[in-house]
């Protein structure tokens, strides 16, 4: 198993880029994205392992991708990145088959035990 | 302090003396026109009836005395009447039972007349005159044998009317007397003749004394030509001419008010006596009679002045604790509106906060990630940092704080303004400073937000921070009511010289029209548990307080639109 590709959606491109960068930094392979449209045409034409997505986006926001994406991609881990206080935003998600949530702001770490958790990939393992 | 803050503080307790005048004043003038009104409700009608009282009684009195002058009058006018009646009726009876031969003899009528002087009293001669007016026989006191009266007026008038009462004369030692004739048939010759006879006005002047009369007023005879017959109390002598004006004729006792050629007014009665040249005249002075109305008119107006004193007191109490009463509710009540309203600005802080957090914790996360970046650089990497990445990573985390801080200003240049207080204010920016209250939601929701701002932007005097919660409460509102992908469109425009209009119009869901007659009463909400049902009252009231007024016109479907007037220059 090579090592797992990773897409970020948010739409605040400090955060998805610099948390793409971290990600890559620890081994991952990472793209970011500010929209939903991009993602939705990156998801259709590249292989990702893990899509980290923001609920609250302008144009196509989080919760709309999730039920695209589980007509096109049914066994894509989603992990939603949810503003304080948006835990029923969270919950939706959850309820629409998001494999977790995390809130902002982010702990890397957290986040990368998230993403093994979802691919089935032990935590000590190397990426 | 600041020279500048000092001034406001001063401009600010400026105002509040300014609106507690007037609110002072609000109270006087409520104060005045309860007790203007409650005067005039109360005073009116005791008015009205005292006078109408007044008039009445008068008129009862003055008939009243006129009925008892009139009785008076009546009553001697009958005494007179059957005085004169019973002379005649004397006179008669001798003429009936004597023949004319007997009469002639002077002894004989000297035998009569003692009888009558003893029966009747009064009689001062008697004679008997022939049809041709020759003096045929005489009793009395002067020498009349032989004297002829054909010429005169009364043999004249005695031959016509069979009865002649005449004048009253100064006779035998210079007492007043008048004459009775009465003519006869004489059988024998079938001419007639006439009994003659001089009768003392004594028992006149005595029955009018004896009538009860007040010292001040007067009983007596006049004849037709104003001549006094009677000797008066008061009005002259007897024989003279009276002080007052012959009344005119009448069958009837008459009462009426007269002045004396001295020129003081009198009440008269009169009365014309039958077969007689005799009037009855009874002379009162009106304040006599006016006496006790006088006394009756001073009890009614001390009456009236009381009563008047004691409904001013009563009214004056009632108004003043009356308006105290009102000015305690007013100011519970006004307590009362402050606290909903606080708590309402509270919700919408609250509210607030919740976006503000949100807000917040976007360039938060960029912070978090890029101070981790750094870390991840030192500590994973391992290697020289680039200084082009570093600066990419201190721009980003100024960014972010850059982004806190607007929001935190925003935040705290809201919490500021919940002193009332009158300043310029541009509306333009105030409203553009509440809609980025709700940009990032609006830009999440895909709501277009439209703001038309005027070439030349209106300023008025108002209330920043009410003005501030008025547009937040609307615009919370539409932001409510609208979809997702819906618009909201902001316009400011000047209507006139005195007045500004802000239009915030959605194209949500309406509001129905058994909902719009409610929307601005305390409590209505339709947006189930979430609302407090405050927010329109309270941005009601506040727009009031301005001087301002607020509109809506809503369609179901179609969407709503609130309009906001606005005085340019604040009422006090």
């Amino acid at each position: 198993m090579g090592r797992l590709r990773i897409l970020i959606v948010d739409d605040e491109e400090d955060l998805a880029f610099t948390m793409a960068e971290r990600l890559i930094l620890r081994g991952f392979r990472c793209e970011a994205m500010t929209n939903g449209i991009d993602a939705l045409k990156a998801l259709s034409e590249e292989h990702f392992d893990v899509l980290v997505l923001d609920v609250k986006m302008p144009g196509i926001d989080g919760l709309q991708m999730m039920t695209e994406i589980r007509q096109t991609h049914p066994d894509l881990p989603v992990i939603l990145i949810t503003g304080h206080g948006s835990a029923a935003d969270a919950e939706r998600g959850m309820r629409a088959g998001a494999f977790d949530y995390i809130m902002k702001p982010i702990d890397i770490e957290r986040v990368i035990q998230m993403i093994h958790a979802s691919t089935g990939a032990k935590k000590d393992e190397k990426p | 302090m600041s020279p500048g803050s000092l001034k406001h503080v001063i401009a600010s307790s400026h105002h509040e003396k300014d609106a507690r005048g007037a609110f002072r004043s609000r109270y006087r003038q409520l104060w005045l026109y309860s007790v203007c009104f409650t005067a005039f409700v109360s005073l009116t009608p005791l008015v009205i009836m005292t006078f109408v009282n007044f008039y009445q009684y008068q008129k009862t009195l003055d008939e009243e005395m006129r009925s008892q002058i009139s009785r008076l009058t009546s009553i001697s006018r009958r005494f007179m009447d059957d005085f004169l009646e019973e002379q005649r009726a004397a006179l008669t009876y001798v003429v009936k039972h004597e023949s004319y031969d007997d009469l002639c003899d002077q002894q004989k009528l000297g035998r009569i007349f003692r009888d009558m002087k003893e029966s009747f009293g009064g009689f001062v001669d008697l004679g008997i005159i022939d049809s041709e007016g020759n003096q045929r026989s005489y009793v009395g006191p002067y020498d009349l044998a032989g004297k002829n009266y054909k010429q005169q007026e009364w043999f004249q008038e005695v031959c016509v009317r069979g009865i002649y009462v005449s004048d009253v004369f100064l006779g035998h030692r210079h007492l007043p007397h008048f004459v009775i004739a009465v003519r006869q048939h004489d059988t024998a010759s079938g001419g007639f003749y006439i009994l003659r006879a001089t009768i003392d006005t004594e028992v006149l002047d005595s029955h009018f004394a004896s009538l009860d009369l007040k010292s001040s007023s007067d009983a007596f005879l006049i004849n037709h030509g104003g001549v006094l017959q009677t000797r008066p109390r008061h009005h002259g002598e007897v024989l003279k001419q009276c002080p007052i004006a012959t009344p005119p004729v009448s069958s009837k006792t008459e009462v009426m008010e007269v002045t004396t050629t001295s020129g003081e007014r009198r009440i008269l009665g009169y009365a014309y006596v039958e077969k007689s040249p005799f009037i009855f005249v009874v002379l009162k002075r009106p304040q006599d009679t006016m006496k006790n109305w006088l006394l009756l008119k001073s009890d009614m107006l001390w009456l009236l002045a009381t009563s008047i004193v004691l409904i001013v007191a009563v009214i004056l109490w009632s108004s003043t604790s009356l308006v105290n009463h009102i000015r305690d509710a007013d100011s519970r009540r006004d307590k009362a509106i402050q606290g909903v309203a606080y708590t309402n600005k509270m919700a919408s802080i609250g509210r607030m906060a919740a976006g503000v957090a949100h807000e917040i914790n976007n360039p938060l996360a960029i912070i978090n990630e890029n101070a981790g970046l750094l870390k991840d650089l030192i500590s994973i990497e391992k290697k020289p940092l680039d200084t082009g990445r570093l600066l990419k990573i201190a721009e980003a985390i100024i960014k972010s704080v850059e982004r806190c801080s607007t929001v935190t200003h925003r935040l705290l240049g809201f919490a500021k303004r919940m002193d009332p207080a009158t300043e310029r204010v541009e509306l333009a920016p105030l409203i553009e400073e509440v809609l980025g209250f709700h940009e990032k939601e609006a830009e999440y929701r895909r709501i277009a937000v439209h703001f038309d701002v005027p070439e030349d932007p209106p300023t008025i005097e108002s209330d920043l921070g009410q003005l501030q919660q008025v547009f937040l409460n609307i615009f919370s509102n539409a932001l409510a009511a609208v979809d997702d992908e819906g618009r909201i469109d902001i316009s400011l425009e000047k209507v006139d010289e005195n007045t500004v209009a802000v239009t915030i119009r959605d194209d949500g869901s309406g509001i129905s029209e058994r909902d719009i007659e409610h929307i601005f009463e305390p409590f209505f909400s339709t947006k189930g548990d979430y609302g407090t049902g405050l927010g329109l009252s309270i941005t009601y009231g506040i727009v009031e307080n301005l001087g301002g007024r607020i509109d809506v016109r809503s369609k179901v479907g179609e969407g709503s639109a609130f309009t906001v007037r606005l005085p340019v220059r604040r009422r006090s």
